[in-house]
């Protein structure tokens, strides 16, 4: 302990202020091997503020109103504009919320990435990634509602197809998708209560969520790429040999991180913030309209991969519809996450000491994401239909067969302490 | 393993450009590329003629008379030349027509064009492209109701309300061994423009329209050149000051 004086004396004897700081930042020891997939916890904490904060802003000038003002334009869809043109400042505000949300994703996808290369789910972390397939989920939930509110054809007609898929649940589904829409179609009930949850409900629970992932890690400590506890080696005074304080060494090392994602981030946000399309789509700058279907509907990029995974989907099961069942695997695709920790009997946590085996499914498991998301995009044909159907495969099968393949997969041993420069 | 995750990230990025290919294949006519201009003369014209020859039926509700001087004109200008039934500066670019009788005038409600150039926008070709090309192929159809029809937008509800500059074009439809359309333009009665010229002025009209979706958009560029030269800096400071640092991580 620091010799303490004065007013930080005074908060300490009433706040445990210096202690947290100590046990957060301080005297938290994070392996020093960590690599550049360690950048982006630290990231999607800087993207969720960034959201935050635009998204107050955002809040100020945005109107949930579903109804036509005087020239034909619903109030919602023209008050985006508004903020676009005639808000201070609007546009860089709103360009920054719509990339954060894409850039949100691209952030926790690699992160997860980083979690399945170094094995990050295995004890004692498994509850540490419980929490973050529970953030995941928050966050699509978020996206999902926060993407209704410019009210344009997307927005309104994404929302359609996705409520819709409520109703195939047997029984109970059709008088359900009423209950969440508050009314037979999207309409502007539907629009508030989408406003209400993206403002204050879902950020509340992702925020609660968050911490507890941070302080579950700070409880049993980072992993590494190594995938060995640097806990087990520590020096006469009790503090890790393959550790150093995370303050300053870490925050200083984020920093050179926010800086390049800032390059990236930037970069859309003043010289592409459309993304050719994929962050801001064509389709969504024409206002809602519920009498006239676009010829094509796509979700945004990112819920691709499980919109592929629910259209894959074809049969009908005990009578029920093929759709329920495409729900209920695209659903299945997400939970199935927070079971890697068991799934995987390795004898190591790295891919580095894993064998050929995990390397090949590793491989084949992000192949298959990535067509996944990209047919996704597209309007289903047979053939593509045959090819999402087999990337599905591949994508359960990653998870379902690991704990035969991992256990036969021949490891090498892993190092006494961490492997460095 | 270093090897293994160049490959990964080899997959990865070729995977990323697959959609780009794949859309690469555009609408069954030729979209021209529209010579598309930031001459704030030009975008003043172009705002005329939006003015003159498509304010009447669309409106650009989103959008107020009063943002045109950024195209360099004056307030007593925009009140001059571009005002006619009593607005007010600082009034949005609405019309009179309700869209409920619009619709039931033209079958169709004529689109709001404040944001048309950002919503015609696809991989292939950009929405002042679209437009570029649309306002410059439409031709005569008896069979029509407003004796129109366009190449690009088939049996569109519009009628070419440029005819005036443009003249009138006739239309000769073929269709080749493999079952595709091809149409073949010939202008047969000219107009107030030549075709030269007339490409230019529906160029000025694109130009402004494209602005008018995003009025910020050159301003954004602008900007944005500082800032990614300021995070050049900032990453280099970042990167020095985490490397003197770690010097004592060993």
């Amino acid at each position: 302990m620091t010799q303490k004086t004065g007013l930080l004396q005074w908060i300490d004897e009433r706040f445990p202020w210096t202690s947290t700081i100590e046990a957060h930042l301080t005297r938290y020891y994070a392996p020093k091997n960590l690599n550049f997939w360690y950048f982006f916890g630290s990231l999607a904490l800087l993207v969720f503020v960034i959201q935050i904060v635009t998204g107050i802003f955002l809040a100020m000038n945005y109107k949930p109103d579903g109804t036509l003002n005087a020239a034909g334009v619903p109030v919602a869809f023209a008050s985006v504009e508004y903020i676009m043109r005639e808000v201070p400042g609007g546009w860089f505000i709103r360009y920054m919320h719509s990339t954060g949300a894409s850039a949100f994703f691209i952030v926790v996808y690699l992160h997860m990435f980083r979690g399945l290369l170094y094995g990050s789910y295995r004890k004692p972390r498994e509850l540490i990634w419980i929490i973050g397939v529970l953030i995941f989920l928050c966050l699509m939930a978020e996206a999902f509602m926060g993407y209704l509110l410019p009210w344009g054809q997307m927005s309104y007609w994404g929302a359609q197809v996705i409520i819709n898929l409520v109703s195939a649940i047997p029984v109970v589904g059709p008088d359900l998708a009423v209950f969440v829409r508050g009314d037979y179609v999207i309409s502007d009930a539907t629009l508030n209560r989408f406003f209400a949850l993206h403002v204050v409900a879902i950020p509340l629970v992702l925020l609660m969520l968050i911490a507890a992932h941070i302080i579950a890690l700070h409880e049993v400590g980072s992993n590494n790429p190594d995938g060995i506890e640097i806990k087990k080696k520590k020096d006469a005074s009790g503090k890790p040999l393959d550790g150093i304080p995370f303050h300053p060494y870490y925050t200083v090392k984020d920093m050179v991180g926010v800086a390049g994602f800032f390059i990236i981030f930037f970069a859309i946000v003043f010289f592409a913030p459309e993304f050719g399309g994929y962050f801001l789509e064509a389709n969504n700058f024409i206002p809602a309209d519920p009498l006239k279907t676009p010829p094509h509907i796509a979700p945004v990029w990112y819920f691709t991969p499980f919109y592929s995974i629910l259209r894959a989907v074809t049969y009908p099961l005990f009578g029920i519809d093929a759709k329920f069942w495409g729900v209920v695997a695209m659903f299945a695709a997400v939970l199935i996450i927070a079971f890697l920790p068991w799934l995987d009997r390795s004898p190591v946590k790295s891919i580095r000491y894993k064998g050929p085996i995990y390397k090949v499914a590793l491989t084949l498991f992000v192949i298959a994401f990535l067509v996944l998301g990209y047919l996704g995009m597209l309007e289903p044909t047979p053939l593509r239909t045959l090819v999402a159907q087999i990337c599905s495969v591949i994508y359960f099968a990653f998870f379902l067969l690991m704990p035969w393949y991992s256990k036969i997969d021949p490891c090498q041993p892993e190092p006494e302490r961490v492997t460095w420069k | 393993m270093a090897q293994w995750l160049n490959w990964l990230k080899r997959w990865a990025i070729s995977l990323w450009m697959v959609p780009v290919l794949a859309w690469g294949a555009g609408p069954a006519v030729p979209i021209d590329k529209a010579p598309v201009t930031n001459d704030p003369v030009r975008l003043q014209h172009g705002a005329k003629l939006f003015v003159n020859y498509c304010l009447n039926c669309h409106a650009a509700s989103m959008m107020r008379y009063n943002k045109l001087m950024e195209l360099g004109l004056s307030e007593e200008q925009i009140k001059e030349n571009l005002l006619f039934t009593g607005e007010k500066v600082g009034d949005l670019m609405t019309i009179a027509m309700r869209p409920t009788d619009a619709k039931k005038w033209f079958g169709a409600t004529p689109p709001d064009l404040t944001l048309i150039a950002r919503q015609k926008e696809t991989l292939s070709y950009s929405g002042a492209d679209w437009l570029y090309t649309y306002l410059r192929t439409f031709y005569r159809d008896e069979s029509r109701p407003t004796g129109w029809n366009n190449v690009v937008f088939e049996n569109v509800g519009m009628p070419h309300v440029l005819w005036e500059l443009q003249g009138i074009q006739a239309a000769e439809i073929t269709t080749d061994n493999h079952g595709s359309k091809h149409v073949r333009l010939t202008l047969v009665q000219p107009g107030l423009m030549s075709p030269v010229e007339y490409d230019r002025a529906v160029a000025d009209l694109v130009s402004f329209l494209q602005w008018m979706g995003e009025p910020v958009a050159e301003k954004r560029k602008t900007i944005g050149i500082w800032v990614m030269l300021y995070l050049a800096v900032f990453f280099i400071l970042t990167y020095l000051l985490k490397k003197a640092y770690w010097k004592d991580v060993h």
